[in-house]
């Protein structure tokens, strides 16, 4: 326990914190406003494997970083067409069609993984990016202020998400056509036309999580995400829909993920014991998911398609 | 009678002088050719074929496990007459276990399952395959079965002079061992790596851990991540999984050990040395047994005294006199015998 308590690591633990929040909250960003319009996305983690992968292979093989991430959110506004697709002008069941888009990226990001790259040599993760005057205060520089841009990215999209959900006109059209579509579109507004928005811009945020994940430390490896991207899905219900409490639900997460990543490696939790701590976020966010979700409600038409005059 | 007795035996007679000729130009053929087969060399080809399978957890180039396999059994393919199939990137246990079955009913002579995790699954599959030879490492056990090799890397020999090395360069005295699952190779790497820190610097802090997963590359990057920021300047780790923890090392411009594989090409500034496994010796054994019907019930192990094992230093790496030198020294010491790495 003396080894987690020092300056040193207790200020790492807390800046990884802040780094393994950002990826899940990037995913469970874009998921949010898809919901509130009404569309369950549940292959948000397939999106972020290829995401991912995408990103990896061009990082790798031009050293481009941030080429490697718009490759990552174009292939995750590509699988965002395939998902509007399905959902919203197929009007197929949301679950099981989000399900399909998880195993084929899953299965699809493995096998070109093993025929084009094969060992996971590693690329040049994102540098941290120290904010001028904020990163000299003493311990919290080092925790908030030393991060990658996508990290700040991932903060910084709260607000900005949140203004246009709550201050705009087309956030009032994504509200309307979650709550109530018939009306949305007796009032002239094309619900399929928002909803295909607001599941492009959710999975191009998810393609955007896993490039963010891959460049943590640039590594691709199978199944990279474990699962991240329905843990995404779940801080949405965490947060209530609304972005400040899908951040909170995403620090909690990372907080967690990383002291129990920490105690690992330095022994304070026991190897016969590793397993059983590794649930520990997701143990967590599901209690909390209990305790909170229960309390707000959920947008009325999620889930549902939309069907003229039905 | 006797005439016609006589009659047969000059017959007789005659017919063996007739092929008296016959004698010198045997006992010719017969100098030749054993003039041939003593003077042919102890390694000519084998004429017949022996088909080899290879079942490895990561990719055949991975710098590390699989990667020194395959290049052994690509340097004793000739001179062995091998036929090599490779089936690589078999993590998971189960599909291996279909992939060592599947070699096997097709009449393989030796399977290889490359992996501490497939000893269970050679153990339920030797006894229905009782022709077919399997092979396994790293481990220290046949299962008392006829047909299984096991294969060890003493790797804790040249664990032992690299964590000596490592103690010598450390100026943090904090230094950081990340292990896959303790068993097989990493265990005995990642314990004589300790036990050569501690040897140099009894007082340094050696922080050690195992991720539980030979494949899960992000968790042994944030081990490696976790030990940097607990001010540890050297770090080493075994298995294919390291790469992530190379990537934390070079970001971090902390010096690595490697082993299984020269790893300096993933980190030229940070990899100051690698174990690099040699499987030749332990391979040639295998065939020798094979093509002589032994399909198994031995272990077979490289070290540095069979030239298994070698350090190789990274030229690129400012490594000071004093340390090279004193490594050579210890390789030498256990080379010979006057040192012991305790398992």
């Amino acid at each position: 326990m003396s080894h987690f308590l020092t300056y040193n690591v207790l200020t790492a633990t807390v800046a990884s914190a802040i780094a393994y929040s950002s990826y899940f909250l990037l995913a469970a960003l874009g998921e949010t406003v898809g919901q509130r319009s009404g569309v369950l996305n549940l292959g948000v983690d397939g999106i972020m494997l290829i995401g991912a992968f995408g990103c990896y292979y061009v990082a790798l093989e031009t050293g481009n970083d941030w080429l490697g991430v718009l490759v990552g959110m174009g292939i995750g506004v590509v699988l965002g067409l395939l998902t509007a697709f399905m959902s919203v002008t197929l009007k197929a069941q949301q679950g099981i069609s989000g399900i399909g888009v998880f195993i084929f990226g899953l299965g699809l990001s493995d096998l070109l993984f093993v025929r084009f790259v094969g060992t996971p040599l590693p690329v040049s993760p994102l540098p941290n990016v120290a904010i001028p005057l904020l990163s000299k205060i003493p311990a919290v520089g080092r925790m908030f202020f030393h991060q990658s841009l996508l990290v700040y990215l991932a903060f910084l999209l709260v607000p900005a998400i949140s203004f246009v959900l709550y201050h705009t006109n087309y956030g009032t059209k994504v509200l309307a056509v979650g709550e109530n579509p018939a009306a949305a579109d007796s009032l002239g507004i094309s619900v399929t036309r928002i909803r295909y928005s607001t599941v492009l811009f959710g999975s191009m945020m998810a393609g955007l999580a896993g490039a963010t994940l891959l460049l943590l430390d640039g590594i691709f490896q199978e199944d990279l995400t474990q699962s991240a991207g329905f843990i995404a899905v779940a801080l949405v219900y965490f947060g209530a829909w609304r972005p400040a409490g899908v951040m909170s639900g995403s620090l909690v997460y990372g907080i967690v993920t990383a002291v129990v990543l920490q105690w690992k490696s330095l022994g304070i939790i026991p190897t016969s014991a590793a397993d059983l701590a590794a649930t520990a976020p997701a143990i967590v966010t599901i209690l909390a998911l209990v305790v909170v979700a229960g309390r707000y409600k959920a947008p009325t038409e999620l889930g549902k398609p939309y069907v003229r005059g039905a | 009678m006797k005439n016609e007795m006589k009659e047969g035996g000059s017959k007789m007679r005659s017919k063996s002088l007739k092929y008296r000729w016959l004698v010198p130009l045997v006992t010719v053929v017969a100098l030749v050719s054993t003039v041939l087969v003593t003077a042919a060399p102890a390694n000519a080809t084998p004429k017949k074929t022996l088909k080899v399978a290879l079942v490895a957890p990561s990719a055949v180039n991975d710098l590390a496990f699989t990667q020194s396999m395959v290049a052994a059994l690509n340097g004793l393919k000739k001179s062995y007459n091998l036929k090599i199939s490779i089936t690589d990137n078999e993590f998971v246990v189960a599909d291996a276990a279909n992939v060592i079955r599947s070699y096997a009913k097709k009449g393989y002579n030796l399977v290889i399952a490359h992996g501490s995790q497939y000893g269970s699954t050679l153990q339920q599959l030797a006894p229905k395959f009782p022709k077919v030879s399997f092979a396994w490492g790293t481990a220290g056990s046949t299962f008392n079965e006829p047909n299984i090799y096991a294969y060890e890397a003493e790797s804790n020999e040249g664990g032992y002079v690299q964590g000596y090395m490592a103690g010598m360069l450390s100026k943090s005295h904090t230094i950081g061992v990340i292990g896959p699952i303790d068993v097989g190779d990493a265990q005995l790497y990642c314990d004589g790596f300790k036990a050569g820190v501690l040897a140099e610097d009894p007082t340094a802090t050696v922080h050690e851990s195992f991720t539980g997963s030979f494949s899960d590359v992000t968790l042994m990057s944030s081990a490696a991540k976790a030990y940097v920021a607990d001010g540890a300047d050297v770090l080493t780790g075994s298995s294919q999984s390291v790469v992530g923890a190379i990537g934390v090392a070079k970001t971090s411009s902390v010096a690595w050990f490697g082993t299984q594989w020269d790893q300096s090409t993933l980190a030229p500034a940070e990899v100051v040395s690698s174990q690099v496994y040699n499987w030749k010796p332990v391979l040639e054994q295998i065939f020798t047994g094979i093509r002589a019907g032994k399909l198994g019930g031995a272990t077979y192990d490289i070290s540095l005294g069979n030239n298994g094992e070698k350090i190789a230093f990274n030229p690129s790496y400012p490594l000071p006199a004093n340390v090279k030198a004193q490594a050579q020294k210890l390789i030498g010491e256990i080379v010979d015998g006057s040192l012991t790495v305790a398992q």
